[in-house]
């Protein structure tokens, strides 16, 4: 029996999380997120989860980082300001692999700017919002099933690669309600992080492993472990040594290269023959869908390549669609003044035009708009 | 005992109507009287908060002073950061004014106003408490009481209000103030009092929310005159962090009729609200102890 039900994509991110075995939130109210922390508030005492809200983003964060460390699966929700605020433990995340969730829905800014209205102009905070260089992994669902299928996907990414990864939604997708059947949404078997087998002693937490991915020490099963934002060789210790330094470093951008093709997600619509491309995400990418189908009932060429990952964006990906199709045009739209633009251009380096279609006045992106561009970029 | 001194302040029009606060709000009330009373040699910060909406933006701003809208944690310390200019540029006469709600005073602005007190800055710190996040629809704060239901504490908080009072008072600053819009004349006279003080000035003001307590659009200051008169929230001062002085005669009845006025305490079981009577009786007695010294 199919339990169809009407449901926001802030709560079918709760959802999504406690379905993936996420059993920790700490949260702020903050616009347009705070549904998320409201429905874990509900939904998490049911399964004998922890829902805390604590003082401010920061310690949100913080209480993430720990939860985690302690031996649950842990997720945070905020929106831009409060996000900037959670850069530092974000980081430390990052440093010491704690994997933790954090739904980040988008509003206006910079700053306090239009809490209530759409934006997508976190696009380059969430993926070089902390310092240092740092890898992590984003999710960009465009629907309420995606909030949830992409939430499950973002714990089970985090658990299995000791990596923050971020839901990151635009206000429209945040508080858009759809029809959903949660139970005909495919969830896996729940995935845990590798917890840390064998000898006490001389455990290092650290260690390299064939998936560059250290087992993690379960509390309360006797390893000694240190665990530290400061630059850690194997042993989890600071070193400054240069060698163990840059061997440190370097293996958190290459545990996520070298798991690419689970990262990796996209989907695209009537490409093969596309003359001209979209390429979008969240609710740009609904009316960029829209847009398509619009073009091509009038006989123009057009297709759409919608990141699901966002970061690492998928770049081989988007160069195979432009290749084969022979698309001699590119428009990205999105509600910022040009972000994901960049990146795409910087990937096709020449192969095809790219053109910037941007709104940054609180309005979303129109398919008329998306339509009207694609023919003027054609003509 | 203190007596509360009849005046009459004078409103020269500090703030405009046309103003946005929900119809009915008591904050507005409590804003025209605070604003009137700190004049035009005034320059306010204020954090996201229901004080901000209803300050609105320029050019339909209802404040007639200019008004700093800064980030949440931070109105204490953009206030410090002000008021240090001014004075640098020999306008120390210039009241520094903060406005912010409890989400920004008790829970994220803690920092920055525990820093600016212990630096004993010469602001005036005004928080308008409606016992939680109600600009994000409603959610619970520290200072919360026990036994709410709000957006993020379905069945009730569990923990008791932070006593943001007694914190401050560790501070030793010079003057705390609370104060209710339904004793308008004790809130000018404080006012004036706090204005005439160097040194870091917080003045709280209990502002029942319509939505977030579940209150009857008519109701906002009934309910906080309820909350003065059952004791829950004392009108007090305190100088130096020392000398208390409240209103013995102000607790005249049980919080009986204060809860009934609010749906966020409908749920409570008969034993519920007598933990809740104990709690402030409590308190009462313990403030009253402290007036006596």
């Amino acid at each position: 029996m199919t339990q169809r039900r009407n449901l926001q994509g802030n709560e079918a991110c709760a959802l999504g999380a406690i379905r993936a075995g996420c059993r920790f939130f700490a949260g702020y109210p903050i616009t347009p997120s705070s549904e998320v922390a409201e429905a874990m508030a509900r939904e998490l005492p049911r399964v004998g989860g922890t829902f805390i809200q604590m003082e401010d983003e920061i310690a949100s964060m913080g209480a993430v980082v720990g939860a985690s460390m302690g031996g649950v699966k842990a997720m945070t929700a905020t929106s831009g300001p409060g996000f900037s605020l959670k850069q530092e433990n974000l980081g430390y995340a990052c440093g010491a692999e704690v994997p933790c969730v954090i739904v980040n829905v988008m509003r206006g800014g910079p700053s306090t700017g239009m809490p209530t209205r759409p934006s997508q102009g976190d696009i380059m905070q969430t993926r070089w919002g902390t310092h240092g260089d740092h890898s992590i992994i984003v999710l960009a669902p465009a629907s309420v099933a995606e909030a949830y299928s992409e939430t499950i996907r973002a714990v089970n990414l985090s658990e299995t690669l000791r990596v923050p990864v971020v839901v990151l939604l635009d206000e429209v997708v945040g508080h858009l309600v759809e029809t959903v059947d949660l139970d005909a949404i495919p969830a896996g078997a729940e995935v845990w992080r590798k917890f840390a087998t064998g000898p006490r002693e001389g455990f290092e937490p650290y260690a390299v492993t064939d998936d560059l991915v250290p087992p993690m020490p379960r509390p309360g099963d006797g390893y000694r472990s240190h665990t530290t934002g400061l630059t850690h060789g194997p042993s989890g210790f600071p070193t400054q040594v240069p060698d163990q330094a840059r061997a440190a470093i370097q293996r958190l951008s290459d545990k996520l290269d070298l798991h690419r093709e689970a990262i990796e997600s996209y989907r695209t619509r009537a490409i093969e023959d596309a003359e001209v491309l979209i390429v979008a995400i969240g609710i740009t990418a609904r009316a960029a869908q829209a847009a398509v189908t619009d073009l091509r009932a009038q006989g123009v060429r057009a297709g759409l390549f919608r990141p699901v990952t966002l970061w690492p964006f998928p770049e081989q990906a988007l160069r195979d669609t432009v290749e084969n199709s022979g698309a001699r045009a590119v428009i990205v739209p999105e509600m910022n003044q040009g972000q994901m633009v960049l990146e795409v251009e910087r990937l096709l380096a020449g192969r095809a035009e790219v053109h910037r279609l941007n709104r940054i006045d609180g309005e979303v992106i129109a398919p008329a708009q998306i339509a009207r561009k694609a023919i003027e970029v054609l003509a | 005992m203190n007596e509360v001194k009849k005046i009459d302040y004078a409103d020269d029009g500090q703030f405009c109507s046309g103003h946005v606060a929900c119809a009915g709000c008591a904050e507005a009330l409590a804003m025209r009287v605070i604003l009137n009373s700190v004049g035009q040699n005034a320059v306010g910060v204020v954090s996201p908060s229901c004080s901000a909406v209803i300050l609105g933006g320029h050019p339909l701003s209802s404040a007639r002073i200019p008004f700093l809208h800064g980030t949440l944690e931070s109105a204490a310390a953009s206030a410090s950061g002000i008021k240090r200019a001014l004075r640098a540029q020999g306008k120390d006469d210039t009241t520094v004014l903060c406005f912010a709600g409890d989400g920004g005073t008790y829970d994220i602005g803690l920092q920055a106003l525990s820093s600016a007190a212990e630096r004993n800055e010469d602001i005036l710190y005004v928080c308008f408490d409606n016992e939680g996040y109600m600009n994000t629809g409603g959610q619970k704060s520290s200072s919360t009481p026990s036994g709410a239901v709000t957006g993020s504490t379905p069945l009730g908080k569990a923990t008791q209000k932070k006593n943001l009072i007694e914190i401050l008072a560790a501070h030793r600053i010079p003057y705390i103030a609370t104060v209710s819009p339904s004793h308008l004349n004790d809130m000018a006279a404080k006012m004036d009092k706090a204005k005439a003080i160097r040194g870091t000035k917080v003045i709280i003001v209990l502002i029942p929310c319509l939505p977030g307590w579940g209150v009857a659009d008519h109701a906002a200051v009934s309910t906080a005159r309820l909350a003065v008169e059952s004791g829950v929230f004392p009108l007090l001062e305190i100088e130096d962090g020392l000398r208390t002085r409240m209103h013995p005669e102000h607790k005249i009845r049980p919080i009986d009729a204060y809860l009934a006025q609010q749906k966020r305490y409908r749920h409570l079981s008969e034993a519920d609200r007598a933990a809740l009577q104990a709690e402030v009786d409590a308190n009462w007695a313990r403030l009253s102890a402290q007036a006596a010294l």
